[in-house]
């Protein structure tokens, strides 16, 4: 029992994850008709914004320590980070350990920014072409913003710390009478679970109790009757890419301290994050939400020694098993609308 | 304008008259003149380095690159001459290799089989490179060095730590400096018992290739030998990111230690949810829950950051090493580039050294005569000891170093700390040990 709750919990921090950068996907495929290969590069985006932000709270000038030598027996050279200056060392170092939660400021409007730009510069001359235009220049994209980030970062991963204040695990078990260590969960992962729910839940009033909203709604149902009734339809959903490349770049910002950030991190949720978009319904925000959990779940069930005993190699081909399953039996996926997709 | 009156027939006899003719001094110099695959004939010689450029393991490959460049400055008589002052041997002048001036060609391996091997070819065929040397993973080092056999070039091999580089798939023109998985079992265990007790539960999480492989089996039969208890051991996939559903059911196994079999991107990702996961917190059994970390990279426990804190793993060399090979390759390296080295620019400058040094010996770049220069050769001053490059297999034994993550690093670079150099009596192996059997190095390949 203690080994099935530990999986539903991975699973639905798995999940949160997907469901966060499948929600983007959908919600760009719904109103814009693009499929977008770029998406996960968002994401990694992001999480080079909370890299970024921390390598700008540790700008330093660097004075000479005569007591200490360096590699080559040089006066050591020290970095003291500008904010001990400007707020005095324990503030300063609070603030540095404070970076990511601090990166979902810096990230928002950078996101919205690089969505905007992303949409307005290139995608938006490819919206009449076909989806497999659309999936080979996005697919470029996403390498050149790869490419681009490992020029500046470097190819190594680069850790970027929760707060000191939330690290550790939580004893889960303990606290619903298991014996002690069965069930334990790290603080930070749990929070992403929170933040990921507030973020869709978000999403979710945003689209549903707006007047914004709800013209966006009727656009991804009708695109020309709301055209024709003058609302400018175009102009509102550039503002929701950039709404998707913001929730995809705070996906990011978070999952830092889960692992750290590389350049490769977007490519290595796009593939699984369009297994999802796949299986929840294509242009479907709650299928693609509920896919996320799901696959999520039954990834992290797939994993336990036990069943790779039974099954081997079952952990590496569980999500496209259950994706060849759900497409045969629902070809539309689990919550996808007639004629999506089906021109 | 004049009219061209050719016909078809004289048009085609023409071409084979002409083709013939250029044939001609290919055909009758290709086995005569050339003993050997491109054997230099001018006052250079070129030598090939394969290192990852590009992918997950490009910051490895740029040091490799800059180890690789700095030896290349030695041999031509540039810079301080680094380890060329140190070393035992005495034939290398800082004249280039037998008078010849060295020059380069690089290859990007992209820590792909495929792309290594494309490369690879490409310097040996197009760039007339002699040798081939570089890699940043075992499986790169394995495709590429039967490539080499096949073309008749020496390969002398990077960073690659599995044991079938010179076990199952070893070959007479390849030569291994870098340690093994047996080797970093044979180091660790020991310090392992000293440190944890020999009454462990270990819990293995292996990389599901060649490399992970057979770590997992080196470390297993050391710490069993010890009087570990290996309790499981879940192969985990190469592409996986986030191991939390490989690490949460640790501790509801009884296990007490966690052993990642992991390396690079995967092993930062590994340890840090292990981390995450408050493992190191944990008591089981009566005992602080511990993690080992068979393989140490420098950049890689610089990726997992903090979390490398007190965490034993094993290296082949480590920049704070105090003999005067070390020091020589730390300053040279230090002074052009402004930070010490890794492990991965310590093997490859040491393998071009051996290589350039094993040609002056042998007074010829013939592949054969490289490989004869080189079996059973012992040597000193490189930064390890006394080493010996073995003759059955190809490769180097030399003591092992046991590493611990560094609990107040002063800069970062400065992220482990040596805590044994284990002697290379007990790294050292027989040629037909198990975990290196089913492979014969055969002979040696000229080519040409």
């Amino acid at each position: 029992m203690d080994a099935i709750i530990l999986q539903i919990l991975n699973g639905l921090d798995k999940g949160s994850a997907y469901a966060l950068i499948a929600l983007g996907l959908t919600l760009i495929f719904g109103t814009l008709g693009v499929v977008n290969f770029a998406h996960g590069a968002l994401f990694m985006i992001g999480a080079f914004c909370a890299v970024t932000l921390n390598r700008i709270l540790t700008l330093s000038y660097t004075i000479i320590d005569d007591t200490q030598k360096d590699f080559l027996g040089n006066p050591l050279k020290v970095d003291v980070p500008y904010v001990h200056g400007l707020f005095g060392q324990a503030t300063g170092d609070a603030i540095i350990d404070w970076a990511v939660p601090l990166s979902l400021i810096f990230a928002i409007p950078v996101m919205i920014l690089v969505g905007v730009v992303m949409e307005r510069g290139l995608i938006k001359h490819f919206y009449k072409r076909p989806h497999a235009d659309q999936i080979l220049v996005t697919f470029g994209l996403a390498i050149v913003l790869q490419e681009v980030i490992k020029y500046f970062y470097g190819a190594n991963p680069i850790p970027t710390p929760a707060p000191a204040a939330f690290k550790g695990s939580l004893d889960f078990g303990a606290m619903l009478g298991f014996d002690p260590n069965l069930i334990i969960y790290p603080y930070w992962r749990i929070i992403y679970f929170g933040f990921a729910a507030v973020i869709i839940g978000g999403v979710f009033a945003f689209l549903q109790f707006t007047t914004f909203g709800m013209v966006v709604r009727a656009g991804m149902a009708d695109r020309e009757t709301v055209g024709l009734l003058g609302i400018n339809i175009d102009k509102r959903f550039t503002i929701m890419f950039g709404i998707a490349a913001a929730v995809a770049g705070l996906a990011g910002v978070m999952y830092t301290p889960i692992n750290s950030p590389n350049y490769h991190m977007g490519m290595d949720f796009l593939v699984l994050s369009f297994v999802v978009v796949v299986v929840g319904g294509m242009g479907s925000l709650p299928g693609a939400v509920l896919a996320g959990f799901l696959l999520g779940v039954l990834e992290s069930f797939a994993s336990m020694r036990e069943v790779i005993d039974i099954i081997p190699g079952i952990n590496q081909i569980i999500i496209y098993l259950v994706a060849i399953i759900i497409l045969l039996t629902r070809p539309r996926g689990l919550m996808g609308r007639k004629g999506v997709m089906e021109d | 304008m004049p009219k061209l009156d050719v016909s078809r027939r004289g048009l085609l006899r023409t071409g084979a008259v002409a083709g013939a003719g250029l044939a001609l001094p290919t055909i009758f110099t290709a086995q005569s003149a050339h003993a050997f695959t491109n054997e230099p004939t001018g006052g250079t010689v070129t030598l090939g380095f394969n290192v990852p450029q590009t992918g997950p393991y490009a910051d490895e490959g740029a040091d490799e690159l800059r180890a690789y460049e700095l030896a290349v400055e030695h041999l031509n008589g540039g810079g301080d001459a680094g380890m060329m002052n140190t070393f035992s041997s005495k034939a290398l002048q800082g004249n280039g290799i037998l008078g010849k001036k060295v020059e380069y060609v690089t290859g990007d391996t992209q820590t792909k089989s495929d792309a290594a091997r494309a490369s690879a070819k490409s310097m040996i065929e197009k760039d007339g490179a002699v040798m081939i040397t570089g890699g940043s993973s075992s499986g790169v080092a394995v495709a590429v060095q039967a490539l080499c056999q096949e073309a008749g070039v020496i390969f002398m091999a990077g960073l690659t730590h599995s044991n079938d580089t010179t076990g199952k798939d070893k070959r007479a023109n390849g030569f291994r400096h870098f340690f093994n998985s047996y080797m970093s079992g044979a180091a660790l265990a020991p310090v392992l018992a000293g440190a944890y007790g020999t009454d462990r539960k270990a819990y293995h999480l292996t990389a599901d290739y060649n490399w992970g492989y057979t770590t997992e089996e080196a470390v297993k039969s050391s710490t069993e030998a010890m009087g570990w208890d290996t309790v499981a051991a879940v192969k985990t996939p190469l592409t996986q990111t986030d191991f939390s559903s490989y690490i949460a059911p640790v501790l509801q196994s009884g296990a007490d230690t966690l052993v990642l079999n992991h390396y690079g991107g995967n092993m930062v990702n590994s340890l840090t949810n292990a981390v995450q996961f408050g493992l190191r917190d944990k008591q089981v059994n009566g005992k602080d829950f511990q993690i080992v970390v068979p393989l140490y990279s420098r950049l890689m426990a610089k990726g997992a950051g903090a979390n490398v804190k007190g965490i034993f793993g094993s290296t082949n060399w480590h920049w704070t090493l105090q003999d005067e090979g070390s020091k020589a390759f730390v300053k040279s390296f230090g002074t052009k580039y402004g930070f010490p080295p890794s492990q991965a620019a310590h093997t490859t400058y040491v393998q071009t050294l051996l290589y350039a040094d094993a040609v002056e010996r042998a007074g010829s770049f013939a592949p054969c005569a490289v490989a004869e220069a080189l079996e059973d050769y012992e040597f000193d001053g490189l930064g390890n000891g006394k080493t010996l490059y073995r003759g059955a297999d190809h490769q180097c034994f030399k003591d092992v170093l046991v590493v611990k993550g560094k609990e107040n690093p002063t800069s970062e670079f400065d992220l482990l700390e040596i805590v044994e150099v284990t002697p290379v009596d007990q790294v050292t192996y027989d040629p037909d040990h198990p975990q290196f059997s089913g492979g014969a190095l055969g002979t040696c390949n000229n080519g040409a």
